[in-house]
């Protein structure tokens, strides 16, 4: 009924469209099980339930709070609102300092304790998290 | 004075340019044969204009004139005279003024260059483009302005971040930028050729040109910011898929499938309206890529704090011309007809085609894990990040077959090739490189999902390509690319497994125990440079085969007061020793990372050979 160049034309159409939904369904299953959320002390404070799932929190490390033995670091990141304790084991990026901005990545053992896999800190020595700073304006 | 010369002679480049939009539209009109020669001066005195406030930027940042507040923000008399040169594109508006002097100079180059071809493409050409450097110039002009006047003059300014005082830093921006720009001129031209209706073999070995030059350097700007963060960011890892770093492999991808599809135009003259597409693709990801970067959207570990009405600008033209781009295709896509010879599945065309595909799903991948979190938080306000992990689980399984059809696609013929025709000697080098990374994941105890097949194809992609040296069909420049990517892909799997990694908190003297080896940190000196306090540790790593002397570096910049870390490095060609330290507070403890890194070095030295291949594929003769 139809030629041969119509049919070819056709598969051709019928391939990118399958290909287009198997390439969206992958992408967005993948994205479902890899998103990590980030949150602020607060937020952490806030969560109905704990779930067993990476997290980042970010906010700025408190004064006085860095304690450092053989194998751990500890600190507190506030929002100067609320506090969380962070233990970790590993090595820590350049702009790691007290008062400076940070984010956490880990678990969270309990709404106060999170328990961190990666420390991450902004290239910008001015960088302050958003949420931070809208806290400080809060508070001022 | 530097700021009153810079800033009129972006004023009358301002105006130069609106001149030439109209005038060479006006005369596509015009039957005459010559371009008129009132373009070509008007060209000049605006490329002049643009070169002239540029070198009065660089200018003011060697005499620390900081009467000029981008200097005042990014400058500091201290500083090393090649970091306060290269500190007039380390910033938001002089990497902006780079972006418009390449844009102008390479539509000189452009015009220059292509003589031979019909006179209304070549003024169409210079329309388009003048349209995207009238735009760059307004957005220089209006909000990020290089050249704003400070009073009370300030004695001494604020300093460059530090971490960007670093060569390979300096250096990465302006390449990038080139590969950047170079994609205007690709979808100016594209526009202007679906315009006149000649996309054809001539006008695609012509653009062909341009293509290369392109990639070449975005793969070099790429590499170079790569190394950069290996080093400096003490991470020790090349690749962190961060949104910033994501930004800059989206065009390349782009890039690299308009490179091969370009090549079946050139021989076959097919493929037209899908060359237009990826190069008006091509160039807005390369647009967006400076967008997301400058507007401070992207929650990057990378970014630097931003001003948004920059991005606002940014998105509103960078809409306009996407728009601008999609109309003209649909008006003018008529104009393309495809030569109608038949092609037969296996095929060139097919195996092109193919590359394509794979393209495109690592560009959708790159594409969705970048844009996703800002489009999340845009609709219910929640802040997600999308981790290695995501990119990995997505590409590393379709790396399998497009290694297969990587190593077998080269060798095809043009229109019709025969499967029967697969000489005995493929599956057998298939066979073999199966074993071999069967004998390795083994012995080794690599227990990752999908190793044996992704080693075992790397191999064979690495057998095929180099025994195409010797009897491929293929061009010498293809064959390097290729043989440099199977080389890339091989170290990155080697590395990837095999990377050991160790850390730990420790005082001067102290001794820990990793594998078989004796992290000992011995020493710790400090000394006054010219605009930092240096802290070296000296740390001895040994092992039954011998010493390492490792010295790291703490460096606390005065201005502006930062601190960054050196990662000392003993790189051979088996593999690379790293470490760094980080202070935590005056208690004595130091964050000490060692990480043996095997066959780091190839990983760069294979990108240098893939783009050396494009280099040879630039100069080869026709």
């Amino acid at each position: 009924m139809y030629g041969k160049k119509v049919k070819l034309r056709a598969l051709f159409i019928l391939l990118i469209f399958l290909s287009v939904v198997l390439t969206s369904f992958l992408i967005f299953k993948s994205l479902e099980e890899n998103v990590v959320y980030f949150k602020s002390p607060t937020e952490v404070k806030n969560l109905a339930e704990l779930e067993n799932k990476k997290i980042r929190v970010g906010g700025m490390v408190k004064k006085n709070s860095i304690k450092t033995n053989d194998l751990e670091i500890s600190f507190i990141i506030t929002d100067f609102q609320n506090e969380l304790i962070v233990s970790f084991k590993g090595s820590v990026p350049n702009l790691f300092e007290e008062g400076k901005g940070v984010v956490a990545e880990g678990f969270l053992e309990d709404r106060n304790y999170l328990k961190a896999t990666k420390i991450l800190a902004k290239h910008d020595e001015n960088y302050m998290p958003p949420e931070v700073e809208e806290a400080l304006k809060e508070n001022n | 004075m530097a700021n009153q010369v810079g800033n009129y002679s972006l004023f009358i480049a301002l105006i130069a340019s609106i001149f030439l939009i109209f005038q060479s539209y006006r005369l596509t009109r015009n039957s005459s044969k010559n371009l008129d020669s009132k373009i070509f001066s008007v060209l000049s005195v605006q490329s002049l204009m643009v070169l002239i406030s540029f070198i009065s930027l660089v200018f003011a940042f060697i005499v620390s004139d900081f009467s000029n507040k981008t200097v005042y923000n990014n400058s500091h008399t201290t500083k090393p005279l090649f970091y306060k040169i290269s500190g007039t594109w380390g910033n938001h508006e002089g990497s902006l003024l780079l972006w418009l002097l390449v844009l102008t100079f390479f539509l000189f180059i452009f015009l220059i260059n292509s003589k031979n071809l019909p006179k209304k493409y070549r003024l169409l050409t210079l329309t388009f483009q003048e349209v995207i450097i009238f735009g760059f110039l307004l957005f220089i002009l209006f909000t990020s302005n290089p050249f704003i006047n400070l009073f009370p003059i300030p004695k001494e300014g604020t300093g460059l971040n530090p971490i960007l005082q670093d060569p390979a830093l300096a250096l990465h921006p302006p390449i990038l930028y080139i590969g950047y720009v170079g994609t205007s001129i690709i979808f100016s031209a594209s526009l202007a050729a679906l315009v006149c209706g000649n996309v054809n073999k001539v006008w695609a070995s012509h653009i062909k040109k341009w293509i290369i030059i392109s990639w070449i350097f975005l793969t070099i700007g790429i590499m170079l910011g790569s190394i950069w963060a290996y080093y400096e960011l003490g991470w020790g890892g090349f690749w962190f898929w961060d949104p910033v770093e994501n930004v800059s492999l989206m065009p390349w991808f782009c890039l690299t499938a308009l490179l091969h599809t370009i090549v079946v135009l050139e021989k076959r003259n097919t493929f037209k309206s899908w060359t237009i597409i990826l190069s008006i693709t091509t160039f807005s990801l390369s647009m967006s890529g400076t967008f997301l970067v400058r507007s401070g959207i992207l929650n990057s570990i990378h970014t630097f704090a931003n001003d948004p009405s920059r991005g606002v600008f940014i998105l509103c033209f960078l809409f306009f011309l996407i728009f601008l781009a999609i109309i003209i295709f649909f008006i003018y896509q008529k104009n393309i007809s495809n030569s109608s010879i038949r092609t037969y599945l296996i095929s060139k065309e097919t195996a092109m085609l193919v590359n394509n595909w794979f393209m495109m799903f690592f560009l959708s991948v790159v594409l969705i894990g970048t844009v996703y979190p800002i489009l999340l938080e845009v609709i219910n306000g929640s802040k997600i990040s999308i981790g290695p992990p995501f990119y990995q689980k997505l590409i590393l399984p379709f790396l399998i077959p497009f290694l297969l059809f990587m190593a077998i696609g080269p060798n095809l013929k043009w229109v019709k090739d025969h499967i029967n025709k697969i000489k005995l000697e493929q599956p057998i080098f298939l066979f073999i490189s199966i074993l071999i990374s069967y004998l390795f994941t083994t012995s080794y105890g690599v227990s990752y999902l999908f190793s044996v097949p992704m080693f075992g194809l790397g191999f064979f992609l690495f057998f095929l390509t180099i025994r195409d040296f010797f009897s491929g069909k293929s061009t010498l420049s293809q064959k390097i690319a290729h043989f440099g990517f199977s080389l890339f892909i091989l170290s990155i799997l080697f590395n990837g497994v095999l990377a050991k990694e160790y850390s730990s908190n420790m005082k001067v003297g102290d001794e820990r125990k990793f594998m078989n080896k004796i992290i000992k940190f011995e020493n710790l000196k400090i000394t006054q440079e010219l605009n930092y306090q240096s802290l070296t540790g000296e740390f001895n790593i040994s092992d039954d085969r011998g010493n390492l002397n490792l010295k790291p570096e703490i460096r606390i910049y005065n201005q502006p007061k930062t601190l960054t870390s050196e990662a000392d490095i003993i790189s051979t060609i088996y593999s690379d020793n790293f470490l760094v330290f980080n202070v935590l507070k005056d208690d004595g403890y130091y964050n000490v990372r060692y990480q043996h890194k095997p066959l780091m070095i190839w990983i760069w030295l294979s990108v240098i050979l893939i783009f050396v291949g494009g280099i040879l594929g630039y100069f080869k003769k026709k």
